[in-house]
């Protein structure tokens, strides 16, 4: 998996391999390695402080790893920064809602599309009107069914409306890898459902890492599994392989098998 | 570089998603309906209306008719209003628009108007252009340096590095012979532009110094409606989202902060000409905090609160400093002002600019909006 120059299927975008991070003497993340590919859900599962959270963070450039590499369709990106690698197409949403409540729901997705050509010179025209970035922005609302309140400010959306919201300004970047940080979190069972079904649409194009509490949800929704105890990675599989490793029953499924 | 033309295809996974939007063709790129529907409704208040632009409108045809009817005192008292609502509109790009509260604002005026008189000839009247476009240099490199090392800090660390470097701007010109020293330096021939605009003639300073408000207003007004602008609100609201998105925030940071030191530079550069003299207390830390508190007076997010801070606060110390009106409290201006400040504050939260929506919305009482 670290030999970057073996031949790994085309699909492979997002390949990190012995990624690591310590804070201080503690390995939060200790030599992980990963795949995403297009047309894959890549679902990461562990136990809270395996380390899943600062996975995606080194993933998206937040967080610079102690060791290890990352490549996006095949180029080391693993000391860009994290604007670099959004416009390179990793988008990310984060486990703790994070938009800007006091924009309306469209120019959050509108100024993250702007990202993709920001134009800074061009301070005579009006960014609302922008050709660009505003039908970007309507079709990645129109993605998440949030149309009906593209109008209104962002900070009074429901719970799930701030989720749906999250994963539309991620699709408005367009992006081509989606690291989305617990997106059913306190979700309505309808709204999980409507999110299951955008993931499984998203995926034909992009590749997906998941992170996820919501079981039932990784494993009807996942084509690959990797499941995370202490920072380490223990087991790396198809969801039916995974179901029946006796090590991930032991470590984490315990008593939920 | 995006190793593949980013295709978004958000349109299918709309399909799939079961047509959520009544009406609208499942997978549908274009908007429901280009004619209204909540699109519409998200694009309106960008839309510069009528109604905003008339207020400035009126308000800079009233100005510009002073000095028909006004008196001397009258049309000093006007340009210096004038004079610091461009140095408080620059600080609201930073302050109020990106939210970058800087405590040395007054180093960058301070460089515009020393730089307006050390760099004028030694004979003769400078040529206003470029004496202007020299003040505005000069502080936006200044602003270039301060910027590029304070910018990496953030919060109340922002505040004090911005402090700090406003402060040794200060001492430069304070305890070295380069500007005379703490007694400061004259300019004596005012810039001109031959045949044209001599600003040794009162009213001709006068309209320059509208002319230089309406500039900057318009400058600013157009820029906070572009994508920089827009940016620089998201980088206000949310920096780290905005750095997920792809935003080299910093960048843009720096440029905000640069052109906010010009634009301070130009205040700097009108107050140089109309003094004749600039001396170190320009860049104390004082000045930068009256010109924060202005701001924080009229409405700090708003162009119009800038503006209008300058306004009251000068009208405010004007009226507490004049013996006529207020007798011997008139050396006390400082307690009466601030304690002014004190309850304007502790009233109008919005500030001034935001009073009347406060007054509308008295009847009812304060909902908890956030859920968070």
């Amino acid at each position: 998996m670290s030999d970057a120059a073996a031949p790994t299927s085309d699909r492979v975008l997002l390949q990190a391999a012995g990624l690591t991070r310590r804070f201080g003497g503690l390995a939060a993340v200790q030599n992980v390695s990963i795949e995403l590919r297009r047309g894959e859900v890549h679902a990461v599962i562990g136990t809270n402080g395996a380390g899943k959270s600062t996975l995606v963070n080194m993933l998206s450039g937040e967080l610079a790893p102690s060791d290890g590499t990352i490549r996006l369709a095949g180029a080391d990106i693993t000391r860009w920064s994290q604007p670099k690698r959004a416009r390179a197409g990793i988008g990310r949403s984060y486990q703790r809602t994070n938009i800007f409540n006091e924009f309306s729901v469209f120019e959050n997705a509108r100024l993250s599309a702007q990202a993709a050509h920001q134009r800074v010179w061009a301070f005579w025209q009006g960014a609302r009107r922008c050709a660009r970035s505003g039908p970007v922005a309507e079709s990645a609302i129109d993605a998440v069914g949030l149309t009906r309140h593209a109008g209104e400010p962002a900070g009074i959306l429901s719970h799930g409306g701030k989720r749906q919201l999250e994963i539309a300004m991620c699709l408005a970047t367009r992006p081509q890898v989606l690291l989305l940080d617990e997106p059913l979190a306190g979700m309505g069972a309808e709204e999980t459902e409507r999110m299951l079904r955008l993931l499984a649409a998203l995926k034909a194009e992009h590749a997906v890492l998941l992170v996820e509490h919501d079981m039932d949800a990784v494993f009807r929704i996942a084509d690959r599994i990797t499941v995370m105890v202490n920072g380490e990675v223990i087991a790396t599989d198809v969801p039916d392989a995974i179901r029946r490793n006796a090590d991930v029953r032991v470590a984490y499924l315990g008593e939920d098998a | 570089m995006t190793p593949n033309p980013g295709r978004v295809n958000v349109s299918a996974a709309a399909a799939a998603t079961g047509g959520v939007v009544a009406g609208a063709p499942a997978g549908s790129i274009v908007p429901p309906s280009a004619g209204g529907g909540p699109w519409a409704a998200a694009s309106r208040p960008g839309a510069p209306s009528i109604a905003s632009m008339l207020v400035p409108l009126i308000g800079l045809a009233l100005l510009a008719s002073v000095p028909f009817f006004a008196g001397e005192y009258l049309q000093d008292l006007v340009v210096k209003i004038v004079i610091l609502a461009i140095f408080a509109l620059s600080l609201e790009l930073l302050a109020g628009t990106t939210g970058l509260v800087s405590l040395g604002h007054a180093a960058f005026l301070g460089i515009g108007a020393y730089a307006a008189v050390l760099l004028a000839p030694k004979t003769g009247a400078g040529s206003l252009p470029v004496m202007l476009a020299l003040s505005m240099l000069c502080a936006a490199a200044y602003a270039l340096f301060v910027g590029a090392l304070s910018l990496r800090t953030r919060g109340v660390y922002f505040i004090m590095v911005t402090l700090a470097f406003a402060q040794m701007a200060y001492f430069i010109f304070h305890d070295t012979k380069l500007g005379g020293g703490s007694d400061g330096i004259y300019l004596n021939v005012k810039p001109m532009l031959a045949g044209v605009l001599d600003l040794k003639d009162r009213n001709a300073f006068y309209f320059f110094a509208l002319g230089a408000l309406a500039v900057t207003y318009g400058l600013l007004a157009a820029l906070l409606r572009s994508r920089f602008g827009h940016a620089l609100a998201g980088i206000r609201v949310n920096e780290q989202r905005m750095r997920a998105a792809g935003f080299r925030t910093y960048g843009y940071k720096l440029a905000a902060f640069v052109l906010a030191g010009a634009l301070a530079g130009l205040a700097g550069f009108l107050i140089a000409v109309r003094d004749g003299f600039v001396n170190p207390e320009m860049l104390a830390w004082q000045e930068s905090g009256t010109v924060l508190l202005m701001l924080i007076l009229g409405g700090l997010g708003h162009l119009r609160g800038a503006v209008l801070g300058a306004l009251v606060f000068t009208l405010l110390k004007e009226l507490y400093s004049s013996e006529g009106w207020v007798g011997p409290l008139a050396d006390h201006w400082q307690l009466t002002l601030g304690l002014t400040i004190i309850a304007f504050v502790a009233t109008m939260p919005k500030g001034l600019i935001g009073l009347p929506a406060q007054l509308r919305r008295r009847p009812r009482p304060v909902e908890a909006a956030d859920d968070e």
